[in-house]
């Protein structure tokens, strides 16, 4: 692969870490290792992490695809790769 | 109008509706027939991925699940939609990309071999006819309960429909018809539960509505929810988790893969035209999916509520659960409570003699219940609900007209139907394209392809309508091992064929086999030998749920670790894959040069 190419692919890799990482921390994080404690806070009658596990992740989640989406068409304008 | 002729009605008009999408949407080249001709924008495109993706289990019973649950049943919430995310990052614009018909066909281009591509097969093959035994009986369940005739009838009316569209149309008039079906099965699930809501907590989106507080009271629904299920001797509501915190984590991470790694969803991903699209038409999909999720837990924290006060007066009041007068005389049970007790799915058994209902848990460890109960003289829980009541007696519960109960049986056809007749798409183009034209007759003509496309559906739904009328015995446990197996063979296969320039066909090979065969292992330890019953192995491998408590249903992701670790290992001891797949590797990482999907090899 050429220059070019690898930059590309790195910067592809960049994005999705960082979008894995918040997708990580509302599920795993925010609505099962931290529930107990996030519990203590209340948004409306509901309990935080509740929130998290039965409402908020699945917000974000939906939320992630359409930044990587939009940050994935940057990327590729950016190193000319982009479909016509 | 009463009821029966309502629900005919409605029911008969969204099928009259499928079978005009059917006759306009006829596929004429393998291109409609696998993908749709590969022009599906990418909203339609989301659309019909959420009715291909949610199933009878999803319209019918998560609801009912997350409603016995509480907390933990998040865990469906969070893996099912979460694996969006991993499909949309890490495989559906990859494979869109390499832009041939079937996932089998990446996995055998990209590991250079006939053999990963026929495990590949095997592995789709079993992950989704498992699965569409589960839709199958859905249908029949849907039919036999609403519309009065047995579910055998209700099967044969239900392969019909599929036949017409599904033969007719292929990827063509299933996408179609799975846009109208989302339609049919969205409706009828959220307005149930604006009703509800709009009842309960005087908001109308449920969604707020479960965080709001009760109508006329001083307490949010969650915790007055929390107090009462406390009182009756159950787990609080909010906090409940399903096993233990590591089990509840590797289960939605199992189930976020096994979604990811589900053929049947894969493929609607090779009916856009672009890249671009690809990515884009995930998020659609998540949205239109998200709609019913984020609507599913309202529903049953609400259902719950709803179901508590009808059997025990005094949660309303705000009275003492425990007095005589509290629980509900038999003789002023609401009709749907006596309709539903016909089906068997709601049970009551007067143990005490005092001619009312005691819905508590008897088993609890709260010795503050167990006192309470003893002291009222309760011999024991008088009520078994089974979890489907819960959307599938919702209209009644909450009096809703006739017109909505017709709507909510259409609604849980469409969700069954849409989703069989994906799964029925992912077996019949593995066989014709994959086996077919893949291994046995490489040279067959295009027309000849669509006509073994088209009779590998029509075997197809007569293998899932037979075993749908006959079901093996196992069909409940089923569903957990196809995402089991997507998890611990697909998924990891795809991703390192994408992520993983030098990863060669053995290690490709051997990760899947290990994967599959460790899963299929450790379920079947719990559940038999091919789910055969005294066929368990559990002291063999110490006792149920061995591998740190995680239960067989969760355990796809371990199998996936599995998968990966034993790929590196093989991977690390024979040779790299020649130079022309590392370049394949290169070009389906960027977007430049996509094409419409074909089917060569």
């Amino acid at each position: 692969m050429d220059k070019s190419g690898e930059a590309y692919w790195k910067a592809t890799l960049g994005l999705l870490t960082k979008i894995l990482a918040v997708w990580f921390l509302v599920s795993f994080g925010a609505g099962i290792l931290f529930a107990d404690m996030l519990n203590g806070i209340h948004l409306g009658g509901y309990p935080l992490g509740f929130w998290f596990a039965h409402q908020g992740s699945m917000y974000i989640f939906v939320a992630l695809i359409f930044i990587y989406a939009k940050k994935m068409g940057e990327i590729d304008r950016k190193f000319d790769v982009h479909e016509e | 109008m009463d009821l029966q002729t309502t629900i005919y009605l409605v029911v008969g008009a969204s099928f009259a509706l499928y079978i005009g999408i059917a006759l306009w949407a006829r596929a004429g080249s393998t291109s409609e027939f696998y993908v749709a001709g590969g022009g599906v924008g990418p909203r339609v495109n989301g659309m019909a991925t959420a009715a291909d993706w949610m199933s009878a289990a999803s319209f019918i019973s998560m609801a009912g699940l997350i409603s016995n649950m509480g907390y933990g049943g998040g865990l469906f919430l969070m893996g099912w939609t979460g694996g969006y995310v991993l499909l949309a990052l890490l495989l559906a614009p990859y494979l869109r990309k390499f832009g041939k018909f079937t996932v089998p066909q990446f996995i055998g281009d990209r590991f250079y071999s006939k053999s990963a591509s026929t495990v590949a097969v095997v592995c789709l093959l079993t992950a989704s006819l498992t699965y569409v035994i589960g839709q199958m009986t859905g249908v029949g369940v849907a039919f036999s309960r609403f519309l009065g005739v047995s579910s055998e009838t209700g099967i044969y009316v239900g392969m019909g429909i599929v036949f017409v569209y599904a033969v007719l149309g292929g990827m063509k008039g299933i996408t179609y018809t799975q846009v109208a079906q989302y339609v049919v099965l969205i409706f009828a699930y959220t307005v149930p539960a604006i009703f509800i809501s709009l009842h309960l907590t005087g908001n109308p989106i449920p969604q707020l509505g479960l965080g709001s507080n009760l109508v006329g009271q001083d307490i949010s629904l969650l915790q007055k929810l929390d107090t009462i299920v406390v009182e009756l001797g159950f787990g609080e509501y909010t906090t409940t988790t399903a096993g233990s915190t590591l089990n509840m984590f590797v289960y939605t991470l199992s189930l976020m893969i096994g979604t990811a790694g589900l053929p049947h969803v894969i493929m609607r991903f090779f009916t856009v035209p672009t890249v671009a699209a690809a990515r884009s038409s995930a998020g659609w999909a998540l949205v239109f999916i998200a709609i019913l999720y984020t609507t599913a837990p309202a529903v049953a924290g609400m259902a719950k509520y709803n179901l508590l006060s009808t059997v025990n007066t005094a949660v309303a009041t705000n009275g003492d659960l425990y007095a005589p007068e509290s629980s509900l005389e038999v003789s002023k049970q609401p009709d749907w409570m006596a309709r539903w007790a016909k089906t068997g799915l709601l049970k009551f058994e007067d143990k005490n003699g005092d001619g009312r209902i005691q819905y508590y848990n008897d088993k609890t460890k709260s010795e503050e219940a167990k006192a309470k109960a003893e002291a009222a003289g309760w011999k024991g829980n008088e009520l078994t609900v089974n979890p489907d009541i819960i959307v599938l007696a919702n209209p009644e519960i909450a009096l809703l007209p006739n017109w909505v109960i017709a709507l909510v049986a259409a609604g849980g056809l469409a969700a069954a139907l849409s989703t069989a007749a994906g799964l029925l798409l992912a077996i019949s183009s593995a066989i014709s394209h994959d086996l077919v034209k893949g291994v046995f007759n490489p040279n067959i003509s295009e027309k000849g392809e669509l006509m073994a496309g088209k009779i590998a559906m029509a075997v197809s739904i007569f293998v899932a309508g037979y075993l749908g009328l006959n079901p093996p015995g196992f069909a409940a446990g089923t569903v957990a091992l196809a995402f089991g197996i997507a998890a611990s063979s697909l998924f990891p296969a795809i991703m390192m064929g994408i992520f993983s320039k030098k990863m060669n066909k053995e290690g490709a090979i051997a990760g899947m086999l290990a994967g599959l065969l460790i899963t299929l292992f450790y379920v079947f330890a719990h559940k038999g030998i091919f789910f055969i019953k005294g066929t368990e192995f559990l002291d063999l491998i110490g006792g149920p749920n061995p591998f740190f408590g995680i239960t067989p249903e969760a355990f796809g992701a371990v199998g996936a670790l599995f998968n990966f670790i034993v790929a590196f290992v093989v991977d690390k001891f024979t040779k790299e894959p020649p130079e022309h797949i590392q370049h394949l590797v290169e070009s389906v990482r960027t977007p430049r040069g996509s094409k419409a999907v074909d089917g060569a090899h």
